[in-house]
């Protein structure tokens, strides 16, 4: 039943879908050139600013695609991101898992140490020490193991875990069935919602990662999508260093087709996995 | 005898002689324990082991001698921080990024989640959320490659509008206003959609018949949001309102990291930019461990202050 609305109404009305529609369009906008200009050809460089290419071309990719150092670099992050978000998820849903059980001893004293690393932490040197202490350096465990399980993920998951019935696993043992089991085979695929929105944000969080990298990560071999295209762009644009003279071999639309090849596996992910993250989820478990 | 009836007997009789419960507890605990134990060794050697590490910030250490055998030096390291003309800037830098962000994206959000729900069309309504969620996915790599672009003094956009309507070009990048307003916007444009889904899902539980109370009353929308929606937020808003006093401290380490130009540290140089470059780049290691340690202590207490004060109003706290 839609009712007329009253003028004030009317006038709010318009307000919010400008207010809306300005900032969606400041949003694409940015995005809009990046893919414009990745397709124009090389001469469109002298041409200053522009919207639309002239004509247009794979050239800029075509290029990326044949240079051997964003090729390693693409393999990286694609190594990284999939075995980091894998060793980084098993860890964190059997803990949650385990620390669901209310009657496990020694639960809450493992759980008041979670909570504490969000309140206070060793900083940056330390964890550094620790790192290169355990030869972890130049290695891509360096990026995988420090932050495979958060505090956050694990309240999270645990929450959810805990709000399942536990009528239904207690079915499940009678019927004979082992915790690994019920874990992999009853808890997990009931979790999917929890389960598909932290999974999502460690594909994120490991394809975007870039400080640990630049710590951790020596050798330029090893470095991920994320190291390269800041050296691509960045310091050539700051004139920093003397890679500067060297870099500038790349066009605009190379630089652009490299934002883009960045930026598009996560852009194309997330719509799938909306529905999960919009439940609000994160409402009932903000509070430990 | 099999498990599920061993198990229900542990948990039920008393008659049980103590040495069997404990056996039976610990038959039936080990899994779980087996489970926990992988993460938890995570927790205790990369954020324990370095919370105790943090003991090197009162030694001389020296790369050489080893985290034990370098000597002890006391508070020397923490006077030599409030002494040094450094701190007045780091604090002030980081207390100036954190009010903008605090009195300007903050209420941003907010503001995007209220808009978002009055829009009545379905469809349109995912669309823009699908949009104002992209950003938050892209890295700050990306993000700040794009601005930099954009803002190049030659042949950016910015500058060919400039330009265009007779301004002369602005060096974005050395002066102390626009790295401010750059890493506002950033956070704006990149946070606000993606942050306003907590507000949101906070406004999907209001009772609804509230608004159709209000609407038979003939109040407008603008009042409603005024008398019903925001009243109902008041506690998310709070407690969001708490993280963000705890993290007072913190200003996102790799954005500013990689806004940072030598024409910009006197306005961009916060604790974690200051304790990277004297840490890692410059290698004294004792002397940055100090620095952050005063960070993570400030942050501390920063944190159980805003909860406490939060549970003095008579709001929900964090923890």
């Amino acid at each position: 039943m839609e009712k007329l609305m009253s003028k004030g109404d009317r006038v709010f009305t318009v307000l919010v879908y400008a207010f809306l529609i300005v900032f969606t369009l400041l949003i694409l906008f940015p995005l809009f050139y990046v893919v414009s200009t990745s397709f124009a050809p090389e001469g469109d460089y002298y041409r200053g600013f522009f919207l639309i290419p002239s004509s247009w071309t794979l050239e800029a990719y075509q290029y990326l695609l044949y240079n051997p150092s964003f090729v390693s670099a693409f393999k990286s992050s694609v190594v990284i991101t999939i075995f980091g978000t894998i060793i980084s998820m098993t860890l964190t849903s059997l803990m949650a898992y385990g620390l669901s059980e209310r009657w496990l001893k020694g639960r809450s004293v493992i759980n008041f140490l979670i909570l504490f690393t969000m309140l206070f932490s060793g900083g940056l040197i330390p964890t550094y020490l620790v790192v290169s202490g355990l030869h972890l350096v130049d290695t891509y465990w360096a990026l995988w193991l420090p932050g495979a399980v958060s505090a956050f993920s694990v309240i999270v998951i645990r929450g959810f875990f805990t709000s399942l019935p536990y009528e239904l696993k207690e079915s499940a043992r009678i019927d004979g069935c082992g915790e690994w089991r019920l874990f992999a085979a009853l808890i997990l695929p009931l979790s999917k919602p929890v389960i598909a929105t932290f999974t999502l944000f460690g594909i994120v969080g490991n394809w975007n990662t870039y400080f640990s990298a630049v710590i951790y990560l020596n050798d330029g071999s090893k470095w991920p999508l994320q190291v390269f295209l800041r050296q691509m762009l960045i310091l050539e644009d700051e004139k920093i260093g003397e890679l500067a003279e060297a870099l500038f071999t790349y066009t605009p639309a190379a630089r652009m087709a490299a934002i883009l090849i960045t930026a598009l596996p996560l852009l194309v992910i997330y719509p799938f996995l909306q529905k999960y993250f919009n439940k609000g989820m994160f409402i009932g478990s903000l509070k430990g | 005898m099999n498990q599920s009836a061993r198990l229900a007997e542990s948990v039920g009789s008393k008659r049980i002689p103590s040495a069997k419960k404990k056996e039976d507890y610990l038959k039936r605990a080990f899994p779980f324990y087996l489970m926990i134990f992988p993460g938890l060794l995570v927790f205790l050697v990369f954020k324990y082991v370095p919370m105790f590490g943090v003991f090197i910030a009162f030694k001389n250490y020296s790369p050489f001698r080893g985290v034990w055998k370098s000597e002890w030096i006391g508070l020397e390291n923490f006077v030599r921080l409030f002494s040094e003309n450094d701190f007045l800037l780091l604090l002030k830098n980081t207390l100036y990024l954190n009010l903008l962000d605090t009195f300007i994206a903050f209420p941003f959000t907010i503001l995007v989640a209220l808009f978002l729900n009055e829009v009545r069309k379905k469809h349109f309504k995912n669309a823009i959320q699908t949009i104002l969620y992209a950003p938050h996915f892209l890295s700050w790599v990306v993000v700040v490659g794009i601005t930099m672009l954009f803002l190049r003094t030659q042949d950016g956009g910015v500058n060919v509008l400039l330009n265009a309507l007779g301004f002369e070009s602005i060096n974005f990048f050395s002066n102390a206003g626009s790295f401010r307003f750059i890493w506002l916007f950033h956070n704006i444009w990149q946070g606000a959609g993606w942050g306003a889904i907590i507000y949101l899902a906070a406004i999907a539980s209001i009772n609804p018949s509230l608004y159709e109370a209000a609407t038979m009353d003939g109040a407008s929308r603008l009042r409603q949001i005024w008398h019903i929606t925001l009243p109902s937020l008041k506690t998310v808003i709070v407690i969001m309102f708490i993280l963000r006093l705890g993290n007072f401290i913190d200003v996102g380490f790799e954005h500013i990291f990689l806004l940072q130009n030598p024409l910009n540290l006197h306005v961009s140089d916060v604790f974690e930019t200051y304790v990277y470059r004297i840490g890692l780049v410059q290698g004294d290691f004792s002397y940055s461990t100090a620095v952050g340690l005063f960070k993570s202590v400030v942050g501390l207490v920063m944190i159980v202050a805003a909860n406490t004060i939060a549970k003095r109003l008579g709001e929900e706290g964090v923890y």
